[in-house]
């Protein structure tokens, strides 16, 4: 039972690390409409170029301010560049549009910093609470709770953002209907670029936790096909259910490869995030927390 | 001047009904197959048929099983290698375990499997639509590859689950040769390209694209979705599992499940958004057009290196190539974001005009 606690926890807090890389697609196809698949990409760019400048002598939370001011730069180029162009094209396009992307800024990246992995310190020691595990006898990291509270508290800033501030009103009106928020004279461009730029935020701060994690490296990429299954179980527009399902895709995952795993040969965390989506999915059509459609003739 | 309808009359229904209306659309293509069939075995070389004109060929059936999911009939689909490899695979496994199996009918069985494959993963169509669907066909990709590299069945018992693909012989005619790969792939794609302008015409295909243009429009006026929508994926998959199974005998020879990963899905995405969706012209155009691209970008690179003197190193110049190759997919999506095909129509719209536009 502890072994299956330990597995569960492990799972739920790994959840919470897909949950943040959802909220990046989360926030940008809330106020677009863009399904942004280059939201890998920019998490790949944002760790590659925060840990180079820390590679290179750089105080942390300078290369951590650089980085951010690096990113919504791109947030916002991007807008300029891509997005403009293509308003009122139907949404596979812009879907195509943010694969491109995709390329560009993996291969951008890897031409600034090089290929080679890195490793990042962010001072977070990866070693087993001992409290918990003297009382409870149960080894949950440190550094998974500390992602989890990071995580806990982005979310928090940004449910506050969009609900309480003046800008969060507009992004949320232009979600609702872009024409509508244009003939009320919110300035949609304006709009996007904040959103890429927030988008840029959020994949910085999940680039940090991960590289920490993994390393810096190009299967950082990966991590955003990781997050496609909790988009779709917890809703695209909805930045609740990008938490929720990252819990239960991370829980799930992991149970599943632990306790079903070994009777099929093992390497189903590949596939059995997915498979569980689709089959919720054929219940509940719109996600978690998705917003219902009601199709009209 | 030399290419309009102007004068040439339609008497009888069947020739309302012919494919190509248009006197000088039929000799087009009559000189494009002549070309195809006869003239490029002949002169291009070994590299050119087997490396370039080839897959070409191949990837062009993919693009259209993908597009007469996709654009036909409206459904995202990221699964298109899954079931490419389920056609290599099977194949392969008619070929091996049934003795005296004509090659034709492991492609044909093979392209069947596929199509089981995708009719059940197209299930969820019936219930979600746009992303959500191209998110669940992930599902596919991945179970597809994790299931070839696991079950060692599929592979014979091979190690990391590579496959030798068999020799092809059809009638005592051993197809060894780039020019008789190419001529075997050629004629397959050509016959099941004209199959698929064919059935985009009927009944089906108008129902494809009723469902595409609005789903609960199409149902209200009593297509049956579900048959609709099954029969599209089972149609695409099929297009793509003989494109597999053409991929692993006519062009690779020995393949691995890996092959047919996520960034094959893609490849064919981008064709089908490169050269038009819902054309099956654009399926051509965009296949050729993606696969000679890296070859541009190469040539474009030693020309600059060479006339700069700079000498790239090779991640650089891979590196580069992703970026342009990326790039360039934003620039025609912003430019054209209705494919090459799109491109040819408004070129032929010119064509009627010139050379006096008034």
């Amino acid at each position: 039972m502890q072994f299956f606690f330990e597995v569960l926890i492990g799972g739920l807090l790994a959840g919470v690390m897909y949950s943040l890389v959802a909220l990046g697609f989360v926030l940008i196809f809330k106020a677009s409409g863009v399904f942004n698949f280059a939201q890998g990409a920019m998490v790949f760019f944002a760790a590659l170029t925060f840990v180079s400048l820390l590679e290179r002598d750089w105080n942390f939370w300078l290369a951590m301010l650089v980085t951010l001011a690096v990113m919504v730069v791109l947030g916002m180029a991007i807008e300029k560049i891509v997005l403009r162009p293509l308003v009122n094209q139907p949404p596979i396009t812009l879907f195509m549009a943010t694969i491109g992307l995709t390329f560009v800024l993996e291969g951008l990246s890897q031409l600034l910093w090089g290929s080679q992995p890195h490793g990042l310190e962010l001072g977070i020691p990866d070693v087993p609470m001992e409290w918990l595990s003297q009382a409870a006898n149960i080894n949950v990291s440190q550094f998974d709770v500390i992602a989890a509270l990071v995580a806990g508290i982005l979310v928090a800033a940004l449910a506050l953002f969009f609900q309480k501030t003046r800008i969060g009103r507009a992004l949320r009106a232009v979600a609702d209907d872009h024409q509508a928020a244009l003939a009320v004279g919110i300035p949609l461009q304006h709009i996007w670029a904040i959103v890429w730029a927030v988008a840029g935020f959020v994949a910085l701060v999940a680039g940090m936790l991960w590289g920490a994690r993994n390393g810096v490296q190009f299967a950082l990429t990966f991590i955003a096909l990781k997050a496609l299954p909790v988009l779709i179980l917890g809703g695209f527009e909805s930045v609740a259910g990008a938490i929720v399902g990252g819990l239960i895709i991370g829980a799930s995952e992991k149970v599943a490869e632990v306790y079903l795993g070994p009777f099929v040969g093992g390497g189903i965390e590949s596939w059995f995030p997915y498979v569980l989506a689709l089959v919720f999915l054929l219940f509940r059509p719109e996600g978690l927390f998705g917003e219902k459609h009601i199709d009209r003739v | 001047m030399l290419y309009r309808e102007a004068g040439q009359f339609k008497a009888t229904y069947a020739e309302d009904q012919q494919i190509f209306p248009i006197r000088q659309d039929r000799i087009g293509m009559a000189i494009i197959l002549a070309l195809a069939f006869v003239v490029l075995p002949l002169t291009a070389d070994q590299y050119w048929l087997s490396a370039i004109l080839t897959p070409a060929l191949i990837f062009a059936l993919a693009t259209l099983g993908l597009n007469i999911l996709t654009g036909y009939a409206g459904q995202l689909s990221l699964g298109t290698a899954a079931f490419m490899a389920v056609g290599a695979f099977m194949a392969y496994n008619f070929e091996l375990r049934i003795p005296g199996m004509p090659i034709i009918g492991s492609f044909i069985l093979g392209g069947v499997c596929a199509a089981a494959v995708g009719m059940v993963f197209g299930l969820p169509s019936l219930r979600i639509k746009g992303f959500y669907l191209a998110v669940a066909t992930l599902a596919c990709q991945f179970f597809v590859l994790w299931a070839l590299q696991r079950v060692g069945w599929f592979s014979n018992n091979s190690p990391s689950g590579v496959i030798a693909a068999q020799k092809i012989v059809i009638l005592g005619y051993v197809f060894d040769t780039p020019a008789s790969k190419y001529l075997l792939t050629l004629t397959i794609v050509t016959v099941m390209a004209l199959a698929a302008k064919n059935l985009m015409r009927s009944a089906t295909g108008r129902a494809f694209m009723a469902v595409r243009d609005m789903d609960v429009a199409a149902a209200v006026i009593g297509i049956r979705m579900m048959h609709t929508k099954l029969l599209a994926f089972a149609i695409s998959s099929f297009y793509c599992g003989v494109a597999g199974a053409l991929f692993a005998f006519c062009y690779l020879g020995t393949v691995e499940p890996e092959a047919f990963n996520l960034d094959l899905s893609f490849r064919v995405l981008f064709m089908v958004i490169i050269g038009g969706m819902g054309s099956i012209l654009g399926c051509f155009l965009g296949a050729a057009f993606i696969t000679l691209f890296p070859i541009f970008v190469n040539l474009a690179t030693g020309w600059v290196s060479h006339t700069l003197g700079i000498e790239f190193s090779h991640a650089v110049v891979s590196n580069l190539e992703q970026m342009v190759f990326g790039a360039l997919i934003i620039f025609f999506l912003i430019v054209e974001p209705n494919g090459l095909a799109r491109l040819w129509q408004i070129g032929k719209e010119k064509l009627r005009l010139w050379p006096f536009p008034h």
